[in-house]
């Protein structure tokens, strides 16, 4: 068997002190709780042992001395510590488990949170579904050592040590012949928990083959049905399909082991306190009573020794993930705000960007060396190939990321100086690939805002002409947009995005025009719908509409991370550079199809 | 039950081993229900002045019986519960078997993960019904009618005042197993909800800082993880009754063989012995009556999944040899016809290709041409039959595809699909997929064709790297390349390429293209491409438009025509130059 197992997905971590101090701050805030209830555990855990105890009463002092009020009345007793012992059992679980999902809420929270803050440098580079694994899945994993690992622990260690309380004090002697056999039942029992543990990680990882044998050769069936390889491929899922069922068959074999044993055990008890316990019944040293507590012990032990043995299962697993789940935590890729930023009051829409040099990574300059004006109210055209660095000029002015080397300016004012939020109120961003959430139209055009009325909704939508299809929806602005806005068109789902840049009634506009073709009446909708979003507002469009260049203030013409045109469209033309050969592969055969 | 009578051939299967489980069950509970009889005699004794010798005859006997039912129920175990793994073994094998001959349709119809879902989860709830629902309701069934037959014999008064609370607990453990299972689907509906709005919320990311939304996003988050507290609590709620009640009903039983047993000692009519007889068989009686109301849920829930089941066991393969198979056909030379050839891809959609014909010589080349959806690979696909033709016909070598046996007719087709796909096993397996027996040298020969060798050197363990692990990732290059090798390999007679250059440099592309030229001197080959400059040299070229043949000739022809290819071939000379431009 090739052993390629992953580590952090099918062993567990060893116990680690650290990991498991900081784990324990979230329990922190609910100390008093907890402590509340580990000392109730400790009463409950009495009641169970109590009750044989009781029984040893009934039999030798009223059973015995035909005692028919006392029987009634300890038959009652018994009767209430166990409905006492049942609510309190009731309670107790409903309480620390809601502990628990309490303390994983907190750290849902907080970890989200701190995703949200982190910057688009670490979005970049981290899989998005590992992140949503550690928000949701790891967190999961911690809920039992969180809603009952910490406080059962007590429970069941408690129980053991009144079932010895009890015992000892009725009889000690038969308690020891009794006890000889614990040391064989615990060291069973976690021995079982040994060997059931790696039996579970061989089926665990003969399932995670077989899993991943079948999601890859579904994703891949075309390939296996084009070199007609089912036969073959059927002998090796077969293979691995008997591998996972001889794990799991010697993972059948402990189990059978086991509870046979373990029945065995406690015949073995009872067979002792019948033999040894029976003879000082005859001569006298022991009651009848005392017997039948005993032999109701020996049941009792069990329980609470497996369910310790669960518990180390509970923190191995809790190790890996509070350990992946803490390094999120600890991930620091911020954009900085300024200690004391500058407050931004009215702003007027002015950018300049004074020799900015941008690389994502190292030195691999994406921007290189970039100046250019643009006044408030002017519409600034951005045009290149592709990998000309446009949509990073984007990305800057927002500072989502920032730059190596230059001056951003808004109003005159580094944008490294103003608060980041401040200056994002003023930009609205419309990107190429419009991202709509589940919800309602409503809640994608205000992204949930409630400041925005109603009102300003509607408007929004008029202006960009998206009123009509949305008034046409049965449930109009409350109609469900669902995942990614599936069910609406590509048309659609752009004057959506439009619509939501204007509620938000931006000072700057800034437009990633999308490429993807739209039949000739949306076309129309779109272009009016662009004309009237920028209208008054310094706006910065990534253009690939011909209508977008020719109203455009100033064109600015990338070529590889550099500047190298700027001016209007005609003059541009007469150029015949860059832009000429950009005007007739990207633009020119718009010209056709808006003459025709 | 109806679903689950297609296990029957299963059971048929294993009846021996299974019988055998059910004599062992025999066995096993006899030795379980003498024990307290044991102990009844020996505390009897006890009152009567007995020795200590008697008493340790009782406690041996106690614990041979005790060994004796501990040994029948490990093999029980290694009986029923182990045909269980067969079972689900053997059902496994047959759901994979089918789920392979199922044709395209079926996958792009069918999420991955949806069959995934079938092929775990379903298969375990019917394993559980097989296994320990049939073994727990056999076993506790025999041993309730002992036990209680037992009771009964001893005091019947006594039997039925105990055993009163039992039933109750039965179906409490029906309710709220039942209960549990809808509020668990409920915590899963949340849970799924929490990541969905994680997934967004991280994919629109942009969108959100942007629009400076981070506040309320975690608002909005917060509130979902309060739902989900709250799902949570509903399933605590009910999950913790189940102590309580176990405590209540059997400790009632208890207390009340107790007080009524007691009372009956009391009055002479019963003694302490069959007292302790009966706490402990209360103490076995407990579990076959919880797992009596396990017992139903599991098999409710295997009836539903086995119905999803036969469900897929019941999906044509659509695509397969038929009585109108030749099965004489032994090879084909590798001439392709469509005539007449229309296709959509279910009777309510538009035809994505209308009314093609064409005609690809052997040892030529055709190149195709297009926009997206305008039906390129749907056109491809039709050759080998991973789709069959709506309306006409494709034929090879002149004869109808549907008649050339399917091992035949796609053992001689080399077909690399748009979406580059390779297993996660070595380079050298992977390009060797297609062949029986691989030799290192065909797999090296191939990989110089497709211009992949230069790329594997530099791979640390060479052609036995592994791909996609311990992070060697492939570009969309190599990707195409190690596809393209692979499908050469078979030496196809037809060879198809769907836009195999898509991620190839423009130079390491030409290379390619003069090394097929050679390899296939004798063959059909048949490219997709977008790119003017792979399909500049073939023999003749068509322009797909629509699902129509819009334009056809060779490249100068076309170029001359001024038409889709002309405009296209005139834009990606532009864009060389801006390509080439510093």
């Amino acid at each position: 068997m090739t052993d390629n197992r992953h580590d952090d997905e099918i062993l567990g971590k060893a116990y680690d002190a650290k990991l498991m101090k900081r784990l324990l701050t979230y329990v922190k805030p609910y100390k008093k709780y907890v402590f509340f209830a580990i000392l109730l555990n400790i009463f409950v855990a009495a009641l169970g042992p109590l009750r044989p105890y009781l029984t040893k009463i009934a039999i030798d002092d009223y059973i015995v001395n035909s005692n028919y009020n006392g029987l009634l009345l300890i038959s009652l007793i018994l009767f209430a510590s166990l409905m006492l012992q049942a609510a309190i059992q009731y309670f107790l679980t409903f309480y620390t488990q809601y502990l628990g999902q309490k303390t994983l809420y907190d750290l849902r929270v907080q970890l989200f949170s701190h995703v949200q803050k982190l910057a688009l440098k670490f979005f970049d580079k981290t899989p998005i579904g590992r992140i949503v694994t550690r928000t949701t899945n790891d967190v999961e994993s911690l809920g039992e050592l969180f809603s009952s690992g910490i406080v059962m622990v007590f429970s069941d260690v408690f129980i053991i040590i009144w079932i010895l309380v009890f015992m000892f004090f009725m009889e000690v002697n038969l308690s020891l012949v009794t006890l000889s056999v614990l040391p064989i039942l615990i060291y069973g029992t976690f021995l079982f928990r040994k060997k059931v543990r790696e039996t579970y990680r061989d089926v665990r990882f003969h399932l995670a083959r077989l899993n991943s044998y079948m999601q890859e050769h579904v994703t891949g069936m075309n390939v296996v049905q084009i070199f007609r390889k089912e036969k073959e491929e059927f002998d090796k899922f077969s293979q691995i399909n008997a591998d996972h069922r001889d794990a799991n068959i010697r993972s059948i074999f402990y189990y059978a082991i086991f509870y046979p044993s373990v029945e065995l055990i406690s015949s073995a008890a009872i067979a002792l306190i019948i033999w040894y316990g029976g003879g000082e019944i005859i001569q006298q040293q022991m009651t009848i009573g005392v017997l039948f507590a005993f032999i109701q012990y020996t049941e009792m032990f069990f329980r609470p020794i497996r369910d310790l043995s669960e518990k180390y299962n509970i923190l191995q697993t809790s190790m890996a993930s509070s350990e992946r789940i803490f390094k999120l935590l600890d991930n620091k890729t911020f954009v900085n705000n300024p200690e004391n930023p500058i407050p931004l009051k009215d702003v007027e829409g002015d950018i300049s960007f004074k020799d900015v040099w941008f690389a994502y990574e190292d030195e691999n300059y994406v921007l290189k060396n970039i100046s250019f004006d643009i006044k408030a109210g002017e519409t600034v055209a951005i045009v290149g190939h592709t990998g000309a660095g446009k949509s990073t000029i984007i990305n800057l002015l927002t500072r989502f990321y920032d730059i190596n080397k230059g001056k951003i300016l808004l109003d005159g004012i580094d944008i490294k100086l103003l608060d980041k939020r401040e200056l994002r109120k003023h930009i609205s961003i419309v990107l190429q690939d419009v991202y709509l959430f589940s919800g309602t139209i409503k809640s994608n055009i205000t992204m949930d805002n409630e400041e925005i009325p109603f009102e300003k909704v509607v408007q929004a939508a008029k202006i960009v002409g998206a009123d009509k299809f949305i008034e046409n929806l049965p449930k109009k602005y409350d109609e469900e947009v669902k995942e990614r806005g599936a069910t609406l068109s590509v048309g659609q789902k752009q004057l959506i995005s439009f619509a939501r840049a204007l509620a938000y009634d931006p000072k700057i506009l800034i437009l990633d025009e999308a490429t993807s073709s739209v039949d000739t009446d949306t076309e129309k909708l779109i272009q009016q719908a662009i004309e009237n979003l920028l209208k008054g507002r310094t706006a910065v469009v990534i253009a690939h509409r011909l209508s977008t260049i020719q109203n455009a203030d100033k064109i600015i013409v990338l070529h590889k991370g550099e500047l190298k045109e700027i001016g209007t469209h005609q003059q541009l033309l007469a150029k015949r550079g860059i832009y000429y050969k950009l005007y007739q592969l990207q633009y020119k055969d718009q010209e056709l199809v808006s003459t025709k | 039950m109806k679903n689950l009578r297609t296990l029957k051939k299963y059971f048929l299967k294993y009846q021996k081993k299974l019988f055998l489980g059910f004599i062992f069950i025999l066995f096993s509970n006899a030795g379980t229900v003498y024990v307290p009889i044991l102990m009844k005699d020996a505390i009897n004794q006890l009152q009567q002045n007995t020795t200590t010798h008697t008493l340790l005859f009782y406690a041996t006997l106690i614990v041979l019986s005790s060994l004796v039912a501990g040994i029948f129920r490990f093999l029980i175990r290694q009986t029923i519960i182990v045909v269980s793994r067969e079972i689900e073994f053997d059902l496994r094998n047959d759901f994979w078997s089918h789920i392979q001959k199922l044709p395209l349709r079926y996958f792009q119809n069918n999420s991955t993960g949806n069959i995934m879902s079938h092929a775990t989860n379903d298969i375990n709830a019917v394993r559980n019904f097989i296994g320990p629902a049939v073994m727990y309701s056999i076993d506790t069934g025999i041993r309730l009618l002992i036990v209680v037959a037992i009771m009964l014999s001893l005091d019947w008064q006594l039997t039925l005042f105990a055993l009163v609370p039992l039933p109750v607990l039965s179906y409490g453990v029906y309710r709220i197993m039942k209960l549990i299972h809808e509020k668990y689907t409920k915590i899963q509906e949340a849970f799924s909800v929490l990541t969905t709005v994680a997934q967004e919320n991280f994919s629109g990311i942009r969108v959100i800082k942007s629009y400076v939304r981070e506040v309320n996003e975690i608002q909005k988050w917060k509130n979902l993880s309060k739902d989900y507290l709250n799902k949570n609590m509903n399933l605590v709620r009910i999950q913790a009754w189940i102590m309580p009640i176990l405590l209540i009903i059997t400790g009632i039983s208890i207390i009340v063989v107790i007080w009524i047993g007691g009372a009956k000692v009391i009055s002479g009519t019963m003694n302490l012995g069959e007292i302790t007889a009966f706490i402990v068989y209360l103490g076995i009686l407990i579990w076959p009556v919880i797992a009596f109301g396990w017992v139903t849920n599991i098999v409710q829930q295997a009836e539903a999944s086995m119905k999803r089941l036969n469900k897929i066991f019941a999906e044509p393969y659509e695509i397969d040899d038929s009585e109108q198979t030749d099965y004489s056909i032994k090879e084909i030379k590798g001439e392709v016809e469509f005539r007449n050839v229309s296709f959509r891809y279910s009777d309510v959609l538009p035809n994505v290709l209308n009314n093609i014909n064409l005609k690809i010589p052997v040892g030529s080349t055709l190149a195709i041409i297009g926009h997206t959806g305008s039906g390129k690979t749907t056109m491809i696909n039709l050759i080998p039959r991973l789709y069959d033709t709506t309306e006409g016909e494709v034929l090879i070598d002149g004869v109808n595809v549907k008649k050339i046996p399917l091992d035949i007719l796609r053992k001689n087709i080399g077909l690399v699909p748009q979406e580059s796909f390779l297993f996660s096993d070595t380079i050298f397996n992977n390009i060797g997929y297609g062949l029986r027996e691989v030799s290192k040298e065909k797999v090296i020969e191939v990989s110089k064709i497709a211009q992949f060798d230069k790329d594997v050197e530099t791979f640390p363990q060479g052609y036995e790297t592994i791909v996609g692990e311990r992070g060697i990732t492939f570009s969309g290059g190599q990707k195409q390349r190690a596809c393209l090798a692979r499908a050469l390999a078979i030496e196809p007679n037809i060879l198809i390429l769907d836009d195999s250059f898509s991620a190839v440099d423009t130079n390491t592309e030409e290379e390619i293209l003069k090394n097929l030229k050679k390899y296939m001197k004798n063959r059909t080959s048949i490219i997709i491409s977008h790119r003017i400059s792979t399909v500049k040299d073939a023999d003749n070229i068509i322009v797909l438009h629509e699902g129509k043949i819009a334009e056809q000739g060779t490249h100068d022809e076309l170029v001359a025509l001024g038409g889709i290819y002309a405009d296209l071939h005139f834009k990606q000379l532009l864009e060389k130059e801006l390509e080439e431009l510093n």
